[in-house]
């Protein structure tokens, strides 16, 4: 992949490991990625929804922590369950979610301009000087990451939607570089930095995969209710995160897709539908002709 | 079905597509099949019908990139679409079959206008003829090529559907524009086209089982209901009663409008689909389901 553009240069593919068990939703993560990157306030929103007032990954957040709150034991068996065998358990899930700079990213391969690119470290990033907000990223995402950037729709809208950036400045589409310019200078990215507990582990891919085992398989001999791994197999529909995650239930209880799959997989197939029916096309004009001219 | 979310909130994206792009979907659909029923019709003989396809489908596609330009983010870097040419992405592919289709049946139609360069207007003519049909049916492959539950699971439906729609609309704008007595074969494509796109709409809705109930609900509803009664009725007229002018005029106009409320069924329906996540849960459970692998365990 990488290593076939970029010869020489190419650097061992990196990523985020994001170990939601030990995350406090502090974040930090959602901060430092703001302040970095330099991305706009979007509004302050009280949504009521647990400690959640950024709701979703868009153009503005680049990092989000979801916070679920659940009628479930924190274990299985031990201490902790018999604590959690009272009639109501409670436990508080929080997850720091991220583009997942997929192995076979469908926003990159749906991008008509090659704003998209994949770079030296393996990771997917838009070049916003060529990025012409046409906007075909946004639906091809499986996991709905990346976002349009919205120019503002009247004068009202300028001071809040925009205020670094000016009323001409956008339309394009933005999400995630993995800190590109930060990982150019050797620095990890701003959320992994600024993380205070290591739920967000920045490193070599290969590297973060093992490291996840180790820690899933520790988690399952204490216990701990629904641990599993989501992104590490490089034979699922997107051939594996460059950000994946250890979660504790479900991932559509986080608002993750449980089977992603990139639409490219299915454009051969797709392509060669769209041949015949174009020939279609031409059979049934064709056709309309048999009988004559009146 | 009860599936779990996150707050009830989207999974993917909804497009940000303006109303711009379904209006596309139709002139380009118009554009592509009208190249095709003029290079037939040069071929049968029939001036009438052939200076009249020419026209309609060169002024479809100089419509068309206007409208493609609207739309963008950052309308004056329209140009980058040309950057590169790549096959992954059926918008690339698309704005180079736009590029060749409108460039050559434009310069057909100003040679005819001005009649001039005949063996030029001929192969400009033929050019056309052979760009028409991937330009009618590419924007089906277009939105099926995403993540929206309602047009990915429609992939071997939506091509079709497209190109089916394109030369219903091709035929009626034909119909409306030519007098009568030239005008039977773009008669006959307007009701084969319906026909054809009944018939797909129905394949669609079996394929896509629940996610296409949006299908039935909300503007997609609306508009796939409208698309029904004008396509049904408009044909229903061309084929009983197209002689007659008033009535082909009717007709024709009645499969335009049906045409166009199709391409909005469609653009709301992905819209529709993406807001709720479980039409984007529940078929990847089942898949996984399939797999046999739904109860993944802690690990594997």
């Amino acid at each position: 992949m990488s290593s076939v553009t970029y010869g020489a240069d190419a650097k061992p593919r990196v990523g985020f490991f994001t170990d939601t068990t030990i995350c406090i939703g502090c974040k930090a993560c959602e901060v430092a990625c703001k302040e970095w990157n330099l991305i706009p306030a979007d509004g302050l929103n009280w949504t009521g929804e647990s400690y959640d007032n950024t709701s979703q990954l868009d153009a503005n957040s680049w990092r989000h922590v979801a916070f679920v709150e659940q009628r479930k034991p924190l274990k299985l068996d031990g201490e902790q369950a018999e604590l959690d065998g009272q009639p109501e358990p409670l436990r508080w899930l929080m997850e720091s979610d991220v583009c997942k700079h997929c192995t076979h990213a469908g926003c990159l391969d749906a991008c008509p301009t090659g704003a998209l690119f994949r770079t030296e470290f393996g990771t997917v990033v838009v070049q916003e000087d060529v990025c012409n907000g046409c906007g075909y990223c946004v639906p091809a995402c499986p996991f709905g990451v990346i976002d349009k950037r919205h120019l503002p729709r009247s004068p009202q809208d300028a001071p809040l939607a925009l205020p670094l950036l000016g009323a001409k400045e956008d339309g394009r589409v933005w999400k995630c570089t993995l800190c590109y310019d930060r990982l150019k200078d050797g620095h990890e990215p701003a959320c992994a930095k600024a993380c205070p507990t290591d739920s967000i582990q920045f490193g070599e891919l290969d590297e973060l995969r093992e490291r996840a085992k180790a820690r899933l398989e520790r988690l399952e001999g204490e216990g701990w209710n629904g641990a599993r791994l989501y992104g590490d197999d490089p034979n699922d529909g997107v051939g594996g995160f460059g950000a994946f995650f250890l979660l504790l239930d479900e991932p559509e209880v986080y608002g993750l897709p449980p089977d992603p799959v990139v639409p490219t997989r299915h454009l051969p197939r797709l392509w060669r539908t769209t041949a015949l029916a174009a020939a279609g096309v031409l059979v049934g004009l064709a056709t309309a002709f048999v009988g004559g001219d009146a | 079905m009860t599936t779990e979310s996150y707050y009830g909130r989207n999974i993917v994206k909804e497009p940000v597509w303006t109303p711009e792009i379904p209006l596309y979907f139709w002139t380009g659909g118009i554009a592509g099949a009208s190249a095709v029923l003029h290079g037939v019709a040069r071929l049968a003989g029939n001036e009438q019908l052939a200076k009249r396809s020419l026209f309609i489908g060169a002024v479809a596609d100089a419509v068309s990139p206007v409208l493609l330009v609207k739309d963008l983010g950052r309308p004056e870097r329209f140009l980058n679409m040309f950057r590169m040419f790549k096959v992954t992405s059926p918008m690339s592919v698309g704005s180079w079959i736009l590029l060749v289709s409108g460039g050559a049946s434009n310069t057909a139609a100003a040679l005819e206008l001005l009649d001039a360069l005949a063996p030029v207007k001929r192969v400009a003519g033929a050019v056309s003829l052979v760009a028409g049909p991937p330009l009618a049916t590419y924007t089906g492959a277009l939105v099926a090529n995403t993540s929206i539950p309602v047009w990915s699971e429609a992939r071997d439906q939506l091509p079709w559907l497209f190109g089916a729609s394109a030369t219903a609309t091709a035929g009626a704008a034909a119909t409306v524009l030519t007098p009568v007595g030239s005008a039977g074969p773009a008669r006959r494509a307007a009701v084969i086209g319906a026909v054809a796109e009944g018939l797909v709409m129905r394949a669609m809705r079996r394929r896509l089982g629940f996610v296409g109930e949006v299908y039935d609900q909300g503007a997609a509803g609306t508009n796939a209901r409208v698309a029904r009664a004008c396509t049904t009725a408009g044909a229903g007229l061309l084929a009983l009663a197209g002689r007659r002018p008033a009535a082909a005029r009717a007709g024709g106009l009645l499969v335009l409008a049906g045409g166009l409320a199709l391409r909005f069924a469609v653009f709301k329906a992905g819209f529709q689909s993406a807001r709720d996540p479980r039409y984007t849960v529940v078929p990847q459970r089942e898949r996984l389901h399939a797999r046999g692998s739904g109860v993944r365990a802690s690990g594997q």
